[in-house]
């Protein structure tokens, strides 16, 4: 069993408090020693709900939920972005829908994450992928399955990996995901 | 373009949380220890001054909008214009070239530039959340948002790719730790080894904690002149070192929000779009470069920065410099991650790039007559991070560039040792220095060069 960490994780929250020591005087000697103090600290909370747009990018995530990875072409030089992208950066042409789903892919980079993000420590450890695709020009940023975690490798780079759908879509990236073919 | 000269400036002590002052106290700080430096009260400067720039990354973390017009209130600044710049990491570069613009184009005579950031109200985790809203929050963020995750994805692919190494990285973090131990306004004084590196808690493999930059509050300020407005300054009894340390290159660079969409070119466009100067001239580099890309590499995908690569050429264009390694004495680089100061002295033409792993640990970026612990084979070149960068100073996201600068500064004015009670870190003879702003996995670079005059 391994040792306990050595300091205690810090957290917010605690007691409510009403008042807070103050001298019961303003006598000029009172009112220099305020200068003396520690600061108060409140705690504020922030929450909001967006209504968040994918506009003209809406189709590939309409896509994944159909179980389909469809990319984004320059319909005359043919260059081809694995993320969708209403306009080519190099022509400034409106680009055409194509499917990818079952190109060659693999494993271009990758890193185990044993931290994250507030909102993705309960998924910790995971592994964030980037993934090519035979034919497109540039890559994917996926989530990926079936590998060890604590057996991380650079051998694991160039890897052919296939892609696997939610069944249950959440019309976010997440909804594919790629595991060693 | 008329010439500009960076006069003074100062620095807050960062610290992981400030909860004894608001921002715009821990700016004033900064703000006042630049003023008194030149040996001006603060209305006497305020009288003078015509304007400023203000850095901040995220109205997240300070939870206010327009944060910056309460700064320039306090500092006792309105009327007088001001505006706010943003650019993720490289704010504060942005803020120290806005200012440099400012006075280049004859706008103003006397510009100062501060920048801050209070990190500290949220927790870590939660701080790494704020930071991760500088990606895709429709197709990256989602995925699993977080920098050191990104960072580390892209390391893995220049450790394939040319064979750097988990302890090449390591010796940055080793190099920029020690300097920063005679550094009183850095954030972390700690001494490590090559083992202590790697055995810190994996964050995100393979970079663990002592990889990776802290989360800091704390601010900086910067005051830039043309000779106009020195002469004003002077006549109110400002006094400002001589020789002047004059900003004499100013370069930036940019890349896709989403790495996974940057491109990967082929040999030719490299050599004619991004290769330095030197590398182009170079008919052993040209055939070292196409035997990489017959290898399959190609430029930049994830593995390099080439907003990076782009600042420094512009930037070098701009002062004259053909060489870096050899006409540098000194760079303040972004080191958020080790494997970003490795990528850092490819993009810089500080070595080629494939070659930052080897660089990294061959003594050429440590700083002359520090004992590191290390058997390093080459004598000291350019000191990188000798102020111990952003790994061991901290890193208030607005406010880095413009440390950056202040130290730069303080090294060409040769008064390191006045500043921080301690002259270990004064680059002797420093003639002239870098400074280099990077914002979330290369999208904005910025590169500055600032040069003692002769």
């Amino acid at each position: 069993m391994s040792k306990l960490p050595s300091r205690k994780e810090e957290t917010l929250g605690g007691y409510i408090v009403h008042g807070v020591p103050f001298p019961l005087d303003t006598d000029p000697e009172s009112l220099a020693f305020l200068k003396k103090l520690a600061p108060i600290q409140i705690e504020q909370e922030y929450k909001i709900t967006y209504l968040h747009s994918y506009g003209q990018d809406s189709p590939w995530f309409a896509a994944l939920s159909n179980r389909r990875l469809i990319a984004s072409r320059e319909p005359t030089s043919g260059y081809t972005y694995a993320n969708p992208r209403g306009h080519d950066m190099f022509s400034g042409q409106e680009t055409e829908w194509i499917d990818i789903t079952d190109r060659p892919a693999k494993l271009h980079a990758f890193t185990v994450c044993h931290f994250g993000s507030e909102e993705f420590l309960p998924e910790t450890p995971f592994v964030l992928a980037l993934i090519e695709f035979e034919g497109v020009n540039t890559l994917l940023l996926t989530r990926l399955m079936g590998v060890d975690p604590n057996q991380a490798s650079l051998d694991w780079i160039g890897m052919p990996v296939r892609p696997q759908f939610l069944r249950n879509s959440k019309l976010k990236p997440t909804d594919i995901y790629f595991s060693p073919q | 373009m008329r010439p500009v000269y960076a006069i003074s400036g100062g620095v807050s002590k960062f610290a992981k949380a400030r909860p004894d002052k608001t921002f715009q106290a821990v700016i004033k700080e900064a703000y006042d220890y630049a003023i008194n430096d030149i040996g001006l009260d603060f209305t006497t400067f305020t009288r003078i001054v015509d304007g400023s720039v203000a850095s901040y990354f995220s109205d997240h973390f300070a939870r206010q909008l327009m944060a910056a017009i309460m700064a320039q209130d306090y500092l006792g600044l309105c009327p007088k214009p001001g505006h706010r710049v943003e650019g993720g990491g490289a704010t504060g570069g942005l803020c120290f070239q806005e200012a440099w613009k400012s006075v280049a184009s004859g706008h103003m005579d006397v510009c100062v530039a501060y920048g801050f950031e209070t990190m500290s109200h949220v927790e870590t985790w939660k701080g790494n959340e704020f930071i991760a809203l500088a990606s895709d929050v429709s197709f990256d963020y989602p995925v699993g948002g977080f920098y050191s995750g990104y960072y580390a994805m892209m390391v893995t692919r220049h450790m394939k790719e040319f064979g750097t190494t988990v302890e090449q990285m390591a010796h940055v973090s080793v190099k920029n730790h020690i300097n920063a131990y005679h550094n009183p306004y850095a954030q972390k004084r700690n001494r490590y080894s090559i083992a202590d590196v790697r055995n810190a808690p994996m964050v995100a493999w393979p970079l663990t904690r002592l990889d990776i930059c802290v989360m800091s509050d704390g601010a900086a300020a910067s005051i830039l002149v043309s000779e106009e407005g020195l002469k004003k300054l002077e006549a109110a009894g400002a006094r400002v070192p001589r020789p002047l340390v004059q900003v004499t290159g100013i370069g930036r660079g940019t890349d896709a929000m989403r790495m996974a969409d940057r491109p990967h070119v082929d040999y030719d466009e490299f050599m004619q779009d991004y290769a330095t100067e030197l590398e182009r001239s170079s008919n052993e580099t040209r055939s070292y470069y196409r035997k990489l890309w017959d290898h399959g590499t190609r430029y930049p995908g994830v593995h390099s920065f080439r907003a990076g690569r782009t600042a420094g050429n512009m930037a070098y264009k701009h002062a004259g410099i053909h060489d870096p390694l050899n006409e540098l004495d000194f760079i303040e680089l972004h080191d958020a991650y080790t494997s970003s100061e490795i990528q850092t002295y490819e993009d810089l033409g500080l070595c080629r790039y494939g070659e930052g792993g080897p660089f990294a640990a061959s003594g050429k970026a440590f700083m002359p007559g520090i004992d590191y612990g290390l058997p390093l084979a080459e004598k000291p070149s350019c000191p990188v991070n000798p102020s111990g960068g952003l790994i061991a100073c901290g890193h208030p996201v607005g406010a880095t560039g413009l440390m950056q600068a202040v130290f730069a500064i303080w090294q060409l004015q040769g008064s390191i040792d006045r500043h921080f009670g301690d002259s270990t870190l004064q680059v002797q003879n420093a003639r002239r220095g870098a400074i280099h702003s990077h914002a979330g996995t290369g999208t904005y670079v910025t590169v500055s060069v600032l040069e003692r005059q002769p």
